[in-house]
């Protein structure tokens, strides 16, 4: 690790302050990511804001027809939020198969929807339910928010604050880990909602992605089996001492069928 | 009242003595050390698999905050090279290549990890500033990734003293007698393999500290090692020229080794001999990235093999063909593994009659391989073990039925190899039946077309094995080639109000030693558990030692501390004698009692060793003072450990996931002193057996990269995946032993990957599938099925 200064602010807009009087000051939430990098000296901040003493980014939310997740709520609190668990069961259920219970305990919604990890879980529920995401500027709608691999919308210095949840009908989550880091291989969300059937693949690509023929599919017919059949191309997959881009093509079908059952 | 003090010798599962201090955080490892003004090593390490140094310029790093030194490979020419303790002969008699191993790399680095510059300074972090700041101007050479690079015709060379990057060619067994076996055979099953790279992965990785006391000239080097005298030998003898008398070793709490810290390495010389230059103690703490690069790895065989049968499926002769990694340089123990620890297992649990085995040795760039978990035994048990499943195939023969003829019969013991080996006891058939049972073998059919109805490919696969330990007869090991004996030291010291402690040349990382050592002196001078301490570790406190690998502790070390005792229960007769006014040939001793025989007339050990300490009333004409004795115990064979491991398997055909879904072993590890402790070095053992054959697998890229370089894409084995193992015991003594044990440690990790791959390639049979590589991945069985699957639907 090099060295680098230390800030805890306790509002939104010091910490916002902080991040953007410096290019090279990085946000702390969970650490879950950022420390690792730090400690193989792959980054170079010259100092960090720890967002753990802003309340204003903590907990979950449910108003109406949507629930709030603020930035800093934990793995762990989504797994085990009476709310989350009502309102969108698969949601509570990706946070249990995030890494392990240590993990679990630092790492931060947030972090995660900000970190853009193609491997990573969250983003495909982000995506996959339509949510919306919160900064300190704006309101970004999923489907403008991710960009590819670790790239979103978020702009140098800007703020996650917030990621707010349409309920849905109905929503299920399948996953197959990558063997080593446990990550996701090749992962399915899907969705009813009233704005229509979702289906995001992660991990099998170098981002989150649509699958829009699966989304026709389940729209016509909400089962399994409709989506058993459907093909995911392997061309732009990701390929590697894990698995092929066709095993990983392979696995978005099986994976669709399952989160589809886990919906019910 | 009458007290009955539970039972805590040989037999008793008693709970371990270490565990309060483990448990409880308050282990002393060599990281958890800080000597007073101790500086801080950072290894530059070559970032290319093979690469001349054209330049190295330090000056910038020399200037950065807190910098003490910086070395390179010309300050460190002088030294001796990092020494090979096994030497090998070629067929022709001539001996294997032996190419220097640098401390620092010396012009050239050799593999992705290589050391470059060594910098020392005031705090860690500025260490690895300066590092950063080192400028290196490498030329990058071809890298030899595989040994199949690495032997083809024109390849460069890693060392100029290994022309063809060969480092032995070497055999074992009788040609002309095997080729007459095939000759005349009715069948022959010819079999190809690979056995996956592997790196240990020890919890803790390593670490070290040199110290240096001008005053007494007195070098103390602390490290993460299985065996600290055997460090000081080497390190002081051959590459830092110190005597005995001023280097002490000390290997403190060491968190796991499994091989992978037998071995002496460049960063104990470096610490040790910068600490002497400085003058002040320098430390060093592998991360665990560096450990990827750095600590020795483990297996990487390709084989071709071929087993000769006749028309009842009697096996008549093998042949087997091995390449071996080396890696980059050759390590402690490297070229020894995959020959008489490999080679000579060949036959395996079966009457063999002929064996001819050919093993090449092959420099690559990559880190040194050596002995892990098992060290050549499981790459021979998994050779046969598949080979005979794909004889059972190609003959039609039953799985078990192919064993149970051809198993070296119960009344044939000592029996002799045709690959050396004589193997002393056993019962094979026992631990097969037992097994079958346990393991619900015969009702198995019934659960695979169960869990065919969930769409689950179900197999179940069966792995015979016997793997030699308790190394080793010196004589015999010096004769193949050991440089130095294999004998293990102990001491007994009673003490004057009769507590003992035990100094013992073997170390404990994670064995539990300190509990089962105790054990057999609760066992045998009946002095309580709470009052025995076992001390190790420390070159300054322990007389001598060839530490702990190879399952030797108790077969080797625990028999030297029974020679101890019998010269301590030897002298204490006398005193007893002389303090119950009897003759020695009248005194009995038995659990801390001494009796004159066919009396009530009794002295206690403790009153026994008062006197010798206070020998106011003492036989001191004719004995010394003192109750302390030490024992050096050579054994004459090695221990051969056996059984059979039972694994069953489910397997998703969507994802080509695999679980494990049952494991049985029965092991016959000898005379059982804690089966708790025995219990958990299985499923240790069998943990890291499943890791192999499912998950684990070091993977280079073609420039050397090491692709499975931190434990994001080298999967290693995690409680969720591991079913709770069944273990049980079959004991047959060892004969030649006064305990009569085997050894634990390895068992698991030696018949279990076998058990995994039959079970698996048995679930796949409706795929036509003969032979599945190791580790057995859901992308690589998804194919499987895939493919075959295609080719059914053309069919
Ligand atoms: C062993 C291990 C296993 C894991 N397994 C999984 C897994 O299976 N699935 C999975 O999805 N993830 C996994 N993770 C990652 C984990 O979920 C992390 O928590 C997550 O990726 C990042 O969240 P964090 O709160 O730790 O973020 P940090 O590490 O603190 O930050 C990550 C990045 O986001 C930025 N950032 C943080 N908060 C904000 C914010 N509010 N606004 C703007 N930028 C911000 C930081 O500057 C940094 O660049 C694993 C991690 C580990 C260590």
């Amino acid at each position: 690790m090099y060295d680098f200064d230390y800030h805890k602010p306790s509002s939104v807009a010091d910490a916002v302050k902080l991040l953007s009087a410096d290019p090279d000051a990085r946000a702390i939430s969970g650490g879950q990511t950022l420390l690792p990098a730090l400690k193989h000296r792959l980054n170079r901040p010259t100092y960090l804001v720890d967002l753990s003493g802003i309340a204003e980014l903590r907990g979950v939310k449910r108003e109406g027809d949507k629930i709030t997740v603020g930035a800093m709520t934990r793995h762990i609190e989504v797994q085990n939020s009476p709310e989350v668990k009502s309102a969108i069961p698969a949601l509570a259920y990706m946070a249990t198969v995030i890494g392990d219970i240590q993990v679990r305990n630092r790492g931060t919604m947030g972090g995660s929807v900000a970190n853009n990890d193609p491997a990573a879980d969250y983003p495909s529920a982000v995506l996959g339910l339509g949510a919306t995401v919160v900064t300190d500027k704006r309101r970004i709608a999923a489907d403008d928010y991710f960009q590819g691999m670790f790239t979103t919308a978020l702009e140098p210095g800007e703020l996650l604050v917030a990621i707010e949840f349409p309920i849905p009908e109905k929503a299920g989550y399948a996953k197959m880990r990558n063997p080593a880091s446990r990550y996701v291989m090749a992962g399915v969300f899907v969705a009813k909602t009233k704005d229509g059937v979702r289906v995001v693949v992660n991990g099998a690509g170098p981002g989150v992605f649509r699958q829009t023929d699966m989304e026709q599919a389940l729209s016509a017919n909400w089962s399994p089996d409709a989506v058993a059949g459907i093909k995911q191309a392997s061309e732009g997959l990701n390929s590697d001492i894990h698995g092929s881009a066709e095993y990983r093509a392979h696995l978005v079908s099986v994976m669709a069928k399952r989160a589809v059952t886990d919906a019910g | 009242m009458n007290v009955v003090a539970p039972f805590e010798g040989i037999g008793a599962s008693v709970r371990r003595k270490e565990d309060l201090r483990f448990l409880s955080g308050r282990g002393q490892y060599t990281d958890d050390i800080a000597r007073p003004g101790q500086a801080h090593a950072c290894i530059l390490r070559s970032p290319h698999a093979h690469a001349r140094i054209l330049k190295l310029d330090a000056a910038a790093a020399r200037a950065m905050p807190g910098v003490v030194a910086i070395y390179t490979g010309e300050d460190t020419k002088g030294l001796g090279g990092i020494p090979c303790g096994w030497q090998l002969h070629n067929k022709d008699g001539s001996p294997m290549a032996e190419p220097r191993h640098p401390v620092i790399a010396e012009g050239k680095a050799r593999h992705v990890g290589d050391p470059v510059a060594v910098v020392v300074a005031e705090t860690r972090t500025q260490a690895k500033d300066a590092a950063e700041a080192i400028e290196v101007e490498y030329e990058v050479l071809p890298a030899l990734s595989t040994m199949k690079e690495a032997l083809a015709p024109g390849a460069a060379q890693l060392h100029d003293a290994a022309p063809g990057n060969l480092c032995y060619d070497w055999h074992i067994g009788d040609k002309a007698a095997t080729d007459a076996a095939f000759a005349r055979a009715h069948k022959v099953v010819r079999f190809e393999t690979t056995n996956n790279r592997l790196v240990p992965n020890a919890m803790e990785p390593r670490a070290a500290i040199g110290d240096y006391d001008p005053t007494t000239g007195e070098h103390t080097l602390w490290t993460t090692s299985q065996n600290p005298h055997v460090i000081r030998l080497l390190m002081g003898a051959f590459v830092l020229n110190i005597p005995e008398s001023r280097l002490r070793v000390v290997a403190p709490d060491v968190g796991g080794g499994f091989g992978s810290k037998i071995y002496h390495y460049a960063e104990e010389a470096i610490v040790t001999w910068a600490a002497s230059k400085l003058n002040r103690p320098v430390k060093w703490t592998c991360d665990r990235s560096e450990a990827f690069i750095s600590d020795a790895h483990g297996r990487d065989h390709v084989t071709t093999c071929e087993l000769a049968l006749d028309e009842t499926g009697k096996f008549l002769g093998l042949r087997v063909d091995t390449l071996a990694n080396m890696g980059a340089y050759l390590s402690t123990f490297a070229p020894c593994v995959p020959t008489y620890l490999y080679a000579t297992l060949l036959s395996g649990v079966y009457s063999l009659p002929t064996i001819y085995a050919e093993v090449k040795a092959v420099f690559t760039s990559t880190v040194a391989v050596d002995a892990y978990r098992g060290a050549g035994r499981p790459e021979a048990t998994y050779l046969l073990e598949r080979l005979v499943d794909v004889a059972a195939a190609e003959t039609g023969m039953d799985r078990v039925e192919i064993r149970r003829r051809n198993f070296i019969a119960t009344d044939a013991f000592p029996y002799q190899t045709p690959v050396a080996l004589q193997y002393d006891s056993g019962d094979y058939f026992s631990t097969l039946d037992a097994a079958l049972e346990t393991a619900g073998w015969a009702g198995f059919e019934a659960r695979r077309a169960e869990a065919a109805k969930e769409g689950k490919l179900r197999g179940i696969g069966i792995s015979t094995y016997v793997e030699a330990c308790g190394i080793a007869p010196s004589a015999v090991v010096g004769s193949l080639g050991a440089r130095a004996g294999l004998y293990e030291v102990g001491t007994i010291r009673v003490h004057p109000t009769g507590s003992v402690t035990v100094l013992t040349g073997a170390h404990s990382h994670g064995q539990g030693h300190e509990t089962t050592f105790a054990q057999l002196v609760a066992d045998r001078l009946g002095v309580p558990l709470s009052q025995v301490d076992v001390v190790h570790g420390d070159t300054a406190k322990v007389p001598f030692g060839m530490g702990t690998y190879g399952s030797r502790s108790l077969a080797v070390g625990g028999s030297a501390m029974v020679k101890a005792m019998d010269k301590v229960v030897d002298k204490a007769k006398k005193i007893a004698a002389h303090l119950l006014e009897a003759s020695v040939q009248d005194i009995e001793f038995d659990r801390g009692t001494f009796r004159v025989a066919g009396t009530d007339r009794t002295k206690a050990l403790a009153e026994v060793s008062l006197a010798a300490y206070v020998p106011h009333n003492y036989p001191i004409e004719e004995l010394e003072p003192g109750l302390e004795e030490t024992a050096f115990y050579d054994p004459k064979n090695f221990t051969y450990p056996g059984g059979c491991h039972i694994c069953e398997v489910e397997i998703e055909r969507d994802t080509g996931k695999v679980s494990v879904v049952n494991f049985t072993a029965v092991d016959d590890v000898g005379r059982v002193i804690n089966p708790m402790i025995v219990e958990g070095q299985v499923q240790g053992g069998v943990a890291q057996g499943i890791g192999q054959a499912l998950m684990e697998q070091a993977v280079y890229d073609e420039s050397g990269q090491l692709l499975s370089g931190s434990m994001m894409d080298y999967s290693l084995p995690r409680a969720e995946d591991l079913p709770m193992v069944s273990v049980a015991n079959h004991v047959t003594l060892c004969t030649h032993n006064p305990l009569g044990v085997k050894g634990c440690g390895e068992v698991g990790a030696i018949g279990s990957p076998p058990a995994v791959m039959n079970a698996v390639v048995d679930a796949l049979r409706e795929f036509g599938v003969r032979h599945v590589e190791m580790p057995a991945t859901p992308a690589k069985i998804w194919n499987i099925i895939n493919a075959g699957a295609q080719r059914m639907a053309a069919e």
